[in-house]
């Protein structure tokens, strides 16, 4: 981020726009002071809140960030509600007050000593909402709070924040790349360039109006600007898998009576509430978790004589049969570059080292990552590690591929991308499971679904 | 899994105790018992607590669970010293450098009972501690750095996430193809990959703690007060009284051994 000239009056409502990587969430960090000081990179310039460095003016602006999971600081609800207060040196009964409107403020009604372990993803990011609120911030910071939630929490989080902005009053600065979200609470809509400098400032409405296209093309989610649909070609269906009787579950039972059937040439997609067990029912389909009664069972076309059940097949058997994108992409990687990354399977294939070369280089172009072909994995972008976990088991051509929520907190660019590469590998007759929350996802390519 | 870090709840007193008096107490027992290796100090200890484990605040059930470690360490620990202590008296079986003796035997008899005595209560005591009122209790009472204090324990929050990690990471390695050979190299891999979620996720906690003014400059309030008073005075009196009696007793019968002597 560099040159850039901005003014932010007390009380605007400001929608932070801009392709991934042009600085949003950096500026976010600098108006809420937590940087980092000079040995952690460069600064130029000056940026100040209410006339003095945020650094100084600790309090005044609260920021709530994207994770859930790494915002909840301390065990019970109240206390993680009172560690702000408590940092600022509130004395101790007015802390429990603030806690008190805090937590009424965002609709948790839950008592002060609820265990934090125990709270969904909107909840627990009405809870970080509520820390902050407890510090009565002038400035609100919200760095896409709702990037990683489902649909009832989006809800959940964007109603907590249009209660508190309305009633205290305070300056509302989000990042968001789903506009519609937000749209009906802002005012002012802030594009930033890539390169540095400010590329539109003005009204929402007239904003997405000029500009709607181009912001589109960038990967924001523009009311009005949907992502291309790809064009689907349906061949038959012959079965893949099967289940019979299934139970699922790691140490209990989560789901009993399960009947699902995978088939190639179809996408299926498995639906419902956070907890019901779609990723386990994903990771059992997938030959990754036992089932904890009846069976998943692998029709000869799949097994072609690793056995009926793929639970029991050797770790390189799955490489050709079944594939399986994780959740969070960092889980499954192993290597230091991008290159050797998509090079692990087929390895393990004891593929001939041309053949591996030849099938890495078209991967790496096929998902635009061939500029990034030297560079360590765990350093790319969200949207980046998301294409190469893809790419990693795309590699070994698997008949089965098992994705868990491959969209997710993907801007419109990333998502339009793997929707048309999903509907590729679907009409070429190989089977996707999807597990999503992602309705638009289910419209566009699901022929099956189930909904736990 | 994250059941371990949860404190076991309930009404008696015990449970209003407040931490660091229950860390003084066992510290203060364990040192009283570590001064000498007789099975009289040790009995007399384990009896005095075996009546105390009555309030205690938890049911058998509980008990017997959550000390399954001591109760599998201790026998263990006293056959290793049955067949390898120092000998003396008669020798009762020989075999390669295992030499069962009356000095070996009477070794690990008081090694038995001094595991159980040193090991039981403070699994016991620490059955009921929960974590943020240790912290608040540390900074409060004992006066540690806040920011160490709680650092700790919100690090401590994320050891659940990491078991989580831990068997995404062992399932990714199967699905990728991996999971064959090599299981020495894999969990070593593994770790590493571990380490670097871990750092990540401990950054991201801590840009989330910085959010919330942790370590602003001026004074820290304490939304709960750590008190120490009567209670906590009396729970470690009770522990410097067991330590007390054991060793008296040891010593009138005879068989107090210093462990410096």
């Amino acid at each position: 981020m560099n040159e850039l000239d901005l003014t932010i009056s007390p009380g605007e409502r400001v929608l932070l726009l801009g392709a991934s990587g042009a600085g949003k969430s950096t500026l976010l960090h600098a108006l809420a002071g937590v940087l980092g000081g000079d040995d952690e990179g460069e600064t130029n310039g000056e940026l100040l809140l209410d006339g003095a460095p945020p650094s100084e003016g600790r309090g005044r602006a609260g920021l709530v960030l994207q994770d859930p999971d790494s915002q909840v600081i301390l065990a019970r609800v109240g206390d993680d509600v009172a560690f702000g207060c408590e940092n600022l040196g509130v004395p101790r009964d007015q802390i429990w007050q603030r806690v008190t409107h805090a937590l009424d403020a965002v609709g948790l009604n839950l008592a002060l000593d609820h265990p934090t372990s125990r709270l969904s993803g909107g909840q627990k990011q009405r809870l970080a909402l509520a820390g902050v609120l407890a510090m009565r911030p002038g400035l609100l910071l919200l760095d896409e709070p709702t990037a990683n939630l489902d649909a009832e929490g989006v809800r959940e989080v964007r109603e907590s924040v249009a209660r508190v902005v309305e009633s205290t009053q305070a300056t509302l600065v989000v990042v968001e790349h789903r506009v519609d979200v937000w749209l009906p609470l802002i005012d002012r809509v802030i594009v930033l360039a890539p390169g540095g400098g400010v590329l539109a400032d003005g009204p929402a409405a007239d904003i997405l109006d000029q500009r709607g296209a181009e912001l589109a093309a960038s990967g924001v989610w523009v009311p009005g600007f949907p992502p291309p649909r790809p064009l689907r070609v349906r061949t038959a269906a012959r079965e893949l898998l099967a289940t019979t009787n299934l139970a699922i579950g790691r140490a209990t039972t989560l789901r009993s009576d399960i009947a699902c059937s995978v088939r190639g040439g179809t996408t299926l997609a498995i639906t419902g509430e956070n907890g019901a067990g779609k990723s386990t029912l994903g990771l059992t389909l997938a030959g990754l978790l036992p089932p904890r009664a009846g069976e998943v069972v692998a029709r000869d076309a799949l097994a072609d004589g690793a056995g009926a059940h793929p639970i029991r097949w050797k770790s390189r058997e799955l490489l050709t049969r079944i594939g399986t994108v994780f959740q969070d992409p960092e889980h499954q990687f192993l290597a230091s570059t991008v290159r050797a990354e998509l090079e692990v399977g087929p390895r393990a294939l004891r593929m001939p080292a041309a053949e591996i070369t030849a099938r890495v280089d078209e991967l790496l172009q096929r998902l635009r990552l061939d500029h990034l072909a030297g560079a360590n994995p765990f350093t790319l972008s969200g949207g980046e590690k998301r294409r190469l976990s893809v790419a990693t088991v795309l590699a070994t051509r698997p008949q089965v591929l098992v994705l868990d929520e491959p969209t997710f907190g993907q801007d419109s660019r990333t998502w339009t991308e793997m929707v048309a590469l999903l509907a590729t590998l679907v009409d070429g007759g190989s089977a996707v499971v999807a597990i999503t929350h992602d309705a638009e996802f289910v419209d566009v390519l699901a022929d099956e679904e189930i909904v736990l | 899994m994250t059941d371990l870090l949860t404190p076991t709840r309930g009404t008696q007193a015990i449970h209003r105790v407040n931490p660091v008096a229950k860390l003084g107490a066992a510290f203060l027992l364990s040192a009283c018992l570590v001064l000498s290796i007789d099975w009289v100090s040790a009995a007399v200890a384990l009896i005095l607590e075996s009546v105390l484990f009555f309030f205690a605040g938890v049911s058998a059930r509980t008990f017997f669970t959550r000390t399954l470690p001591v109760w599998i360490a201790a026998p263990l620990t006293a056959l290793t010293i049955a067949l390898y202590g120092q000998t003396s008296g008669q020798v009762y079986f020989e075999f390669l450098f295992a030499r069962v003796s009356d000095g070996s035997l009477s070794l690990a008899l008081a090694t038995l009972l001094r595991v159980l005595a040193i090991g039981l209560p403070a699994v016991v005591l620490f059955l009921t501690v929960d974590p943020t009122d240790l912290a608040d209790g540390l900074a409060q009472v004992v006066r540690l750095p806040s920011r160490f204090v709680l650092g700790a324990l919100a690090a401590l929050r994320l050891v659940g996430l990491f078991l989580d990690d831990w068997k995404s990471l062992e399932l990714a390695r199967r699905a990728r193809g991996v999971g064959d050979t090599g299981r020495l190299r894999r969990v070593a891999g593994q770790a590493f990959a571990l380490l670097v979620l871990s750092i990540r996720r401990g950054s991201k906690l801590a840009t989330a703690m910085e959010a919330r003014a942790f370590g602003a400059p001026g004074e820290r309030t304490w939304a709960r007060e750590s008190s120490f008073g009567a209670l906590e005075w009396l729970l470690i009196v009770i522990g410097g009284l067991i330590g007390a009696a054991a060793i008296t007793t040891s010593v009138l019968t005879g068989n107090w051994n210093f462990i410096a002597s």
